[in-house]
């Protein structure tokens, strides 16, 4: 397999893409445990970005009336309201003894929350699939569409394995978060990140944030919080680490997030091969179509 | 205020309210799935003509790449109709670029299309016969990449009952398409030349029920989406037009005019058939999270249980 026919196959992706004089790779660190669900960061990015509205429908479901990120939605806010036998949502601000009798319980539900957004992999499905070259690698490792480029094909929608990307139906066009490319020129952090009350969404060099992020979870182990997980921040997993990683309070799944996203491309090498012996094996029985009938009709003859 | 839990969908272990994890091409069938099932008849359409060509048969050959033609040129105007705006088309040869289906497709598309429309002009006024043999050539050489390709486009997604079977979707596609030109040869061409469409529809039908047998066992639980809904409708009249068709081609194709192109045609309405109970399978897999969500915690799981 050649390595050097994708997008940042390494743990450098914008020196891959051939930015010789990067600067360091920054991402987001998103901790759902202290989000409170106030959709600053939604507001903020839509602001910002000049995004056009979803329309103003209600989903019927929990307080949540975005439902998910999309072409018009850079960032989304997640409402899960969880039946708990306890009803205590198990966070380390509220004091235990206090939360056992507080008011959750006579609901018997937990709220989690938790604000997504373009996981700016390091191997970039969305990127490797776009056929004008509209998707690029920043000099920053993210992930941006340019606009003026995008024909709207729309196949870096599917091959997104987070279901971040999406054609905006009045334009064609797709379009997702770009983590504030032109914010982050000026040396100014995503105007999400600016906005949260709560240091919920941290930005900043991807190192530094996983280092952060492992030090956080150790705290929560400590509290007590033994189902605060990182997803997202292992360099190594199915889409070589991503830019943007979670600290959830639940499986993956409860937020819409998929437990093991893999970079579809990854598969490639093995498409082409099958597709290319499929290629010759429907030139063969073609050939053997015209060969046969040929031989039967001489032995017919004979 | 405690909100009507009875009415929303609760927040489940499985996914968030029940809304899909990845998001569903919003290609349109007509365009998409009719681009597949144009593109196979118009590649496999090739190499039956130059077969035709090569050993005399010369009104199946120019009819073949009649139709080759015709179908290139639906396949690429229903590619352009998807991206909105004619204008939209010349980005797709901006870059050449490997690791995009797409984008190879479209150079593809853009060697042969030419190709098969010098052949089938040549064929059709009965010019300059070397450059049309050239070009007969060469959009036989293209026409079996023309027809499997699209499986490849299909599978580099994340769409689980496409990518789950990334490495026998081509086969079924190439099967598919050689249905397809096989049906075209027996609906066009005189009865006399029609034993290489017979044989061909043979090896088409039963490379068809090979493939897809192959691509059910390897999806497991998302086979479902095969089977069931508009995609299981589509596959089952596939199955049942190339089967009838196949069997209505060795029995009957030699001695009835009728007969062949009535099998010609179930051939052609089962590869259309394939192609779009293909497609629909995709759209039905990417809306269910629980086909996303299920694969995916099965490889957690064996990876956690390997390392262990």
């Amino acid at each position: 397999m050649r390595d050097d026919l994708y997008s940042g196959t390494g743990q450098d992706p914008a020196r891959d893409a051939g930015h010789t004089n990067a600067p360091p790779r920054v991402g987001f660190f998103t901790d759902t445990s202290v989000c409170i669900g106030c959709k600053a960061c939604e507001v903020a990015c839509k602001e910002w970005n000049a995004i056009p509205e979803d329309g103003l429908t209600l989903t019927g479901m929990s307080y949540d009336n975005t439902g998910g990120l999309g072409a018009s939605t850079w960032r989304h806010v997640a409402f899960v309201e969880q039946p708990t036998p306890s009803g205590r949502t198990m966070l380390p601000l509220v004091e235990p003894d206090r939360a056992a009798g507080g008011p959750a319980e006579a609901t018997g539900m937990r709220w989690l929350m938790s604000s997504d957004v373009c996981k700016h992999c390091t191997h970039a499905a969305c990127l490797d699939v776009c056929p004008t070259g509209s998707l690029f690698r920043t000099e920053f490792g993210t992930v941006v569409v340019q606009e003026d480029i995008c024909n709207g094909c729309g196949v870096c929608v599917p091959a997104c394995p987070y279901g971040v990307i999406e054609q905006r139906p009045t334009d064609g066009r797709a379009f997702k978060c770009t983590m504030c490319y032109d914010r982050l020129g000026a040396g100014q952090e995503p105007a999400c990140a600016k906005a949260c009350p709560t240091e919920s969404i941290q930005f900043g060099p991807l190192d530094e944030l996983r280092e952060r992020a492992a030090l956080r979870v150790e705290q929560l182990h400590d509290a007590g919080v033994t189902e605060a997980r990182l997803y997202g921040h292992e360099p190594d997993n199915g889409v070589g680490g991503d830019g943007a990683f979670f600290l959830l309070l639940d499986e993956p799944e409860v937020y819409g997030l998929p437990p093991d996203p893999v970079v579809t491309t990854r598969d490639l090498p093995a498409m082409w091969r099958h597709a290319g012996i499929a290629a010759l094996s429907l030139a063969g029985s073609a050939a053997l179509s015209f060969v046969l009938p040929a031989l039967t009709r001489r032995k017919a003859r004979r | 205020m405690t909100p009507d839990t009875s009415r929303t969908p609760a927040a489940g272990p499985d996914s968030y309210y029940g809304r899909p994890v990845i998001k569903a091409p919003s290609w349109s069938a007509q365009d998409i799935a009719g681009y597949f099932f144009l593109g196979g008849l118009a590649g496999a359409g090739s190499v039956l003509a130059a077969g035709a060509q090569l050993t005399g048969r010369t009104t199946t050959a120019t009819a073949l790449k009649v139709s080759s033609l015709t179908a290139v040129g639906l396949s690429a105007a229903a590619l352009i109709h998807d991206l909105g705006r004619p204008s939209r088309f010349p980005n797709m040869l901006r870059v050449f670029k490997p690791t995009s289906p797409m984008s190879m497709g479209s150079w593809l598309l853009s060697a042969y299309g030419p190709a098969a429309g010098a052949a089938a002009l040549c064929a059709a006024s009965g010019r300059l016969p070397k450059a049309g043999a050239a070009a007969t050539t060469a959009a036989a050489l293209l026409g079996p990449a023309l027809a499997t390709y699209t499986a490849v486009l299909a599978a580099d997604t994340a769409v689980p009952a496409w990518h789950g079977v990334h490495r026998e979707l081509p086969y079924l596609f190439a099967a598919s398409a050689t249905g397809a030109a096989s049906g075209m040869a027996l609906a066009v061409g005189p009865l006399h030349e029609n034993a290489p469409a017979r044989c061909a529809a043979a090896l088409a039908a039963l490379a068809d029920v090979a493939a897809l047998r192959a691509v059910e066992r390897r999806l497991d639980t998302v086979a479902v989406t095969y089977q069931e809904g508009r995609a299981g409708t589509l596959m089952r009249a596939a199955r049942a037009l190339t089967a009838a068709g196949a069997a209505g081609a060795v029995l009957f194709g030699h001695r009835s005019r009728a007969a062949a192109a009535g099998a010609g045609l179930a051939l052609l309405a089962g590869s259309a058939c394939t192609r779009f109970g293909v497609f629909a399978a995709g759209i039905a897999s990417a809306e269910d999270p629980a086909h996303t969500v299920g694969p995916q915690r099965e490889a957690v799981a064996r990876r956690t249980a390997h390392s262990k």
